[in-house]
């Protein structure tokens, strides 16, 4: 990261209750009141959003020079001036009264329904009711009603009695989002929040608007009246679901999570996560959980068995093979390393891959070569962005990469600069999503057209996602632009293990540390860390080599972690059916893996254990066992104590030890990892009615750990099939039609939009309800599909 | 010397006064000619001079307004008028823009070349679609005579005007809250800074005046400040439109130099209606606080009025007999600001709410002569503690009436109910009654 420019910025002194505060210029008075711990109260105030003034709650007296302002001010709208004093509730009967009045005002149509709302214990208009508020109310008429709850989506409800009208919510979902679903309508006493009836909020982002609600007005579906506030044990936590790296607060009651919120983290998330980060945690308490550790019997079929049989069962059928290990996406780096150095002890292999996904070797290279840190760190390459040179840049390229779907926190990062100041953002996409949409990107179908857009500078971000794996030669012309234009080149994938598992070694070319496996030095590195005299120094297969390899009987055993087949390939699973190759998953709950697998052995989920995530930029993300009296085990314990039953052992006894280790292990300050290289390769001759297949992964689809939240699935953008005007013309349908695209394997058939995209693509979801290309196309991207209209 | 100094309404009584040829049989449109030869920065000075001031109830002297303009900034600048006259007693700006449009559209060719504007809006109410379809009309005219569109008058400098229609919310007489309408949002007041002068409407440099301010332009153009400084007082020079209603004998607008008293003006109107003696009266529409007879002699301009307790607004005189009750009328007054408030704050949108229901309560001579008190100070939490002057023009009735009338609330109390007959104070009681 470079260092901060220091910018003078002004400082302005006022007095405030007496006594002298000095904050930068433009500080609201409400701000420079914390500094020094006077609390003004508010409601409609909000650090993150535009002031607004509406509620009034926070009126002060204030004078400058000293002329008073003839009435109490809105202390959250006033910015603080040179010869300003300010005398706020506590030295002020003039405040005081305000205060009192507004509040008052505030309550007489609020509900007494305190007991019952879910607010109730950690709501702002209770606990300022309590102390800036009246003893007694004069209030003698009957309270404003509505029909309740309002559903303003399926994991949003409003009830409006309780409403105090303070625009957080609207206010967010405009300034920070960018999806105004919801606004206030009516007028008068009647104003309230609402939605276009055929509109309802259908926004990634609207469960921070229940977080960020004032009082109960706004609850989310899946919580409401689920809990006191008071009975939850919250643990700080990081979100396991993508990239992003969102700080998160984990609450749990008896053992189980019935909330999450996002966290504070102004380098990262500011305040904001997503609704999948927020809401999809389900999966934890499934009653598809694997609970015991199960071996295959003879009759065929998986029984419950004790840990150390199915240890004793796993270690057999391990020892002496050929193996591979698929180590998933969402590991902890202290999993991923307890992988890493599993298959290089234990198995005496370079075979392991966290790529559960379409993935190349170009890609591989890329990781080693641009993606790794290490030390000293000119060696590498430095040049990486953070969310910081997002805020700095002069112009954000965006790669194979949706911010909005695949990394949300990014494109909030994004969106803010966008609306605050216009940032200049660049998308190489198959087609204009409707995040880029929102960013105002110029969206071009290929590298090679950005010269229409400009140059890139030094003070440029370029972010490239998983996708660009998809694309022969993407890295290397990347590698090759962020050279010449100095300009930032960040790698986003979209799991949250990814970037720990580079790091930790989890994958064939790299041992833990960025150290390459080809150069014995690396090499030495670990064998002395690690007490051994040797480690493989053949580069390890790739996922889909160790598949391939696996069908082959070149491999006879993997273990898998958590792995999805169908996100490899269409054929991953048919691969692994290979009756020699045993099979060892490890994994929270059933799986296709489960079905075909010889020892299953039942992993803690993100609340159950403690760990570390590294985020895109690499920024470690730590988190505490949320569930403390769980039983379940982390996959560093279990491989620990599979070693151990191997005679292999890797002492991890938990992630605490693998960090540990990991750290000392340290970066590699060797010779870097040569560059990647390969061709771009041209599309395919199509034949009339054909076309390539494009897809991403929208955020809310059918991914694994979605399940069971039906609330959260009810605000999924519908699946639809993009295809060109042209193509529209030439098969005959127009918007909404429903269109058939198929291959061999078979089709899916879906309504159509016509949409800004080359006439030689179409693009769908990748994992939607109605559009799973894998399993029912046969690969995700790239595909020669056949168009018809249904 | 005549009370009367009619300017705007000189010609009124003239059947085609609202007609282009109308107008101009009287000179009009040659105060644009004359203020298009001359530089935009010297028509601005010469409007400062003048000492006009906003007649939409402020006060803000208008030249001043214009000045605040940032000129060479190379954006667009707006000129918007506020024809949404929505404020009960107020009846100077439809009655205007129905006998005479063209003096507006003067006006406005006049102002927009003076703050550097190419664009002006109209922002009408709804309501009044007879006006409405008359400043069409002139606007039609306008252009066809070349006095609007590209290169007026050959003097290379282009208006477009743009009509717009309110659809009925008192609120959007708030110039802030007017451009949000105009941009096509709900109507609610804007947080200023930034004021409409930097970032108004569309984010651009914009000028909100009052039809009557504007319409007042053009004679100062073509008369000159000598003249105009002839008429009102020192601070409030002019000439302006009273609306006399209620129980007068002849209501309906006067154009009178500022400064003119209400004993001037009942003269001028036949006196309060006949048999019956002045009670209380609004300077300045419902928002203005009350005044009584005791005030007959307060001169009507800006500092007189201010001096007196109350605000000169918009000069709409409602005048009120003996025969009203003063709750039913603080009532009614009340029950038209609940309706109005915007809901955008606390204090006026539940305030005017519980305010109507805790004024019902005493008319129908429910509660003790505490609940007085209670009025008062709830009223003082809503008075000044809101977003913009709509709370504190829903205070302005309650507070003065009681100041002036406490034992006439309290007579609804002991008297368990209203003691007055209301149908005396309808106009057609004396027919009734006869």
């Amino acid at each position: 990261m470079t260092t901060e420019t220091a910018v003078e910025i002004e400082m302005i002194t006022v007095v405030i209750d007496g006594f002298d505060v000095t904050v930068p210029k433009g500080t609201l008075v409400i701000r420079a009141a914390e500094k020094l711990g006077i609390e003004i109260p508010r409601f409609c105030d909000h650090p993150l959003l535009a002031p607004v003034g509406a509620c009034r709650q926070c009126l002060v007296e204030i004078e400058i020079n000293g002329r008073a302002f003839p009435k109490p001010q809105a202390s959250c709208t006033i910015p603080v001036e040179n010869g300003m004093i300010v005398k706020t509730q506590l030295t002020s009967e003039v405040s005081d009264k305000a205060q009192k009045g507004v509040m008052e005002l505030l309550l007489i149509n609020h509900p007494l329904d305190c007991p019952v709302c879910d607010k109730g214990g950690e709501c702002p208009l209770q606990n300022q009711a309590m102390s800036n508020g009246r003893e007694q109310t004069r209030y003698e008429g009957v309270k404003r009603t509505y029909e309740k709850p309002f559903a303003i989506s399926s994991q949003v409800l409003l009830d409006r009695e309780r409403c105090v009208l303070c625009a957080r919510c609207t206010r967010f979902s405009e300034e920070i989002a960018g999806d105004p679903f919801i606004t206030l309508n009516e007028r008068g006493a009647l104003q309230q929040v609402g939605i276009y009836e055929k509109d309802p909020f259908l926004s990634y982002f609207s469960g921070n608007t229940v977080q960020i609600c004032p009082v109960g007005a706004l609850t989310g579906a899946s919580y409401r009246f689920r809990s006191r506030p008071f009975d939850l044990v919250s643990t700080p936590s990081a979100c396991e679901h993508c990239a992003s790296g969102c700080a998160m607060r984990t609450d749990i009651r008896r053992g189980k999570t019935l909330r999450r919120l996002a966290g504070e983290d102004h380098e990262v998330n500011e305040e904001w996560n997503c609704d999948k980060g927020r809401w999809a945690f389900k999966y934890i308490s499934s009653k598809e959980r694997v609970t015991h550790p199960m071996i295959r019997g003879d009759d065929g079929e998986l029984h419950e068995a004790s840990w150390p049989e199915a240890l004793a069962r796993a270690a057999a059928g391990l020892k002496g093979k050929s193996a591979g290990v698929l180590v998933g996406g969402r590991s902890t780096i202290e999993d991923a390393y307890a992988y890493a150095k599993f298959a290089r002890m234990a198995l005496n292999t370079n075979d392991i891959d966290f790529r559960a996904r379409p993935h190349s070797a170009e890609e591989a290279a890329f990781l080693a070569f641009h993606a790794v840190d290490t030390v000293p760190a000119s060696l590498a390459n430095t040049n990486r962005p953070s969310y910081r040179d997002i805020d700095r840049a002069d112009h954000v390229l965006l790669v194979d990469f949706e911010p909005e779907d695949e990394s949300p926190i990014v494109f909030l990062r994004m969106y803010k600069q966008a609306r605050k100041r216009g940032l200049k953002i660049t998308s190489i996409a198959s087609v204009a999503s409707r995040g880029s949409e929102k960013l105002g990107a110029t969206v071009l179908s290929s590298l090679g057209l950005l010269a229409s857009v400009g140059a890139l500078t030094e003070k440029s971000v370029i972010l490239v996602g998983e996708r660009a794996a998809e694309v022969s030669g993407r890295f290397t012309e990347l590698i090759a632009l962020a050279e010449s234009s100095g300009s930032k080149l960040g790698w986003v994938p979209r799991r949250a293990g990814e970037v720990g598992a580079l790091m930790a070694g989890a994958i064939g070319n790299l041992l833990p540390g960025g150290r390459p496996v080809t150069d014995p030095a690396a090499r030495v590195d670990i064998q002395s860390a690690w007490g051994v005299e040797k480690i493989p120094s053949i580069p390890g297969r790739s996922t889909a080599e160790i598949l391939e390899a696996a069908n082959e009987g070149r491999i006879n055993a993997v273990i898998v972690g958590g792995v999805d087949p169908l996100d490899i390939s269409a054929d991953a699973l048919s691969q692994l059916l290979n009756s020699s190759t045993f099979v060892l998953s490890l994994e929270i709950s059933h799986s296709a893996i489960t079905a075909i697998a010889d020892v299953v052995l039942p992993v803690a989920a993100v609340p159950e254990k403690s760990g570390t995530f590294l985020n895109w930029e690499h920024r470690p993300r730590t988190f505490e066992k949320a569930i403390t009296d769980s039983l379940t085990r982390s996959d560093t314990r279990i491989l620990s104590a599979l070693a151990d039953e191997m005679g292999t052992p890797i002492n991890l006894p938990s992630a605490t030890a693998a960090a540990k280790e990991l750290q000392s292990i340290g970066l590699w300050d060797g010779e870097r990892s040569v560059r990647p290289s390969a061709d771009v390769i041209h599309a395919a001759e199509l034949k009339a009615g054909q076309a390539i297949l494009q897809s991403w992964r929208l955020l809310l689809d059918l991914g694994t750990l979605q399940g069971g939240e039906e609330n959260l699935a009810g605000t999924a953008r519908p699946a639809e099939v993009v295809i060109s005007q042209s193509r529209a013309n030439q098969i005959g349908v127009v918007n909404g039609n429903d269109v058939m695209v198929s291959t061999e394997r078979g089709s899916i058939t879906l309504p159509v939009r016509i949409g800004e995209i080359s006439d030689s693509n179409i693009w769908l979801p990748r994992n939607s309800v109605g559009s799973q290309c894998v399993a029912s196309l046969g690969a995700a991207s790239g595909l020669i599909v056949t168009v018809v209209k249904a | 010397m005549s009370k009367l100094s009619p300017v705007l309404s000189a010609h009124w009584d003239e059947p085609d006064s609202f007609t282009i040829a109308g107008y101009k049989r009287h000179g009009g449109y040659n105060a644009a000619i004359k203020a298009l030869a001359m530089q935009p920065d010297e028509v601005i000075t010469l409007i400062k001079d003048s000492g006009l001031r906003g007649r939409g109830g402020a006060g803000f002297p208008t030249g001043l307004k214009w000045s605040f303009i940032p000129q060479g900034d190379g954006k667009e600048h707006y000129l918007v008028i506020n024809a949404d006259e929505s404020e009960p007693g107020t009846c100077k700006d439809t009655p205007l823009l129905m006998a005479n449009p063209h003096v507006l559209l003067e006006g406005m060719i006049i102002a927009s070349y003076a703050i550097r504007a190419n664009q002006a809006f109209i922002y009408i109410r709804g309501e009044v679609v007879h006006v409405v379809r008359r400043v069409q009309q002139a606007i039609a005219e306008a252009y066809s005579a070349g006095l609007l569109g590209k290169n007026i008058g050959g003097t290379g400098f282009d208006l477009d005007i743009i009509l717009h229609v309110g659809a009925g919310a008192y609120i959007c007489g708030e110039e802030t809250a007017l451009l949000d309408s105009l941009e096509g949002f709900r109507g609610q007041p804007r947080l200023r800074p930034p004021f409409p002068a930097i970032a108004g409407l569309y984010a651009r440099p914009t000028v909100v005046n009052n039809v009557e301010s504007i319409a007042s332009v053009p004679a100062i153009i073509a008369r000159g400040n000598d003249w105009f400084q002839t008429m009102g007082t020192e601070k409030s020079r002019g000439f302006t439109l009273y609306s006399l209603s209620g129980h007068v004998t002849n209501p309906g607008q006067i154009e009178a130099p500022l400064g003119i008293t209400l004993r001037e003006l009942l003269e001028l109107a036949g006196g309060v209606r006949a048999g019956h003696t002045l009670k209380f009266w609004t300077p300045g529409g419902s928002s203005t606080p009350l005044f009584t007879a005791e005030h007959l002699d307060v001169p009507l301009d800006y500092e007189g009025v201010a001096a007196a307790g109350s605000m000169l607004g918009t000069k709409a005189l409602q005048i009120f007999d003996e025969t009203t009750c003063i709750v039913r009328a603080v009532l009614r007054w009340t029950e038209f600001y609940k309706h109005e408030s915007c809901g955008k704050c606390t204090p006026c949108r539940e305030g005017t709410w519980w305010l109507v229901q805790i004024i019902r309560d005493l008319e129908a001579g429910k509660g003790v002569p505490a609940d007085l008190d209670k009025l008062i100070d709830i009223t003082n939490n809503i008075a000044g503690r809101s977003f913009c002057a709509l709370a504190d023009g829903a205070a302005s009735p309650i507070i003065s009436s009681i100041k002036y009338f406490r034992s006439e609330y309290e007579a609804h109390l002991t008297h368990g109910g209203c003691p007055f007959d209301p149908m005396a104070s309808t106009l057609f009681s004396t027919a009734v009654h006869a």
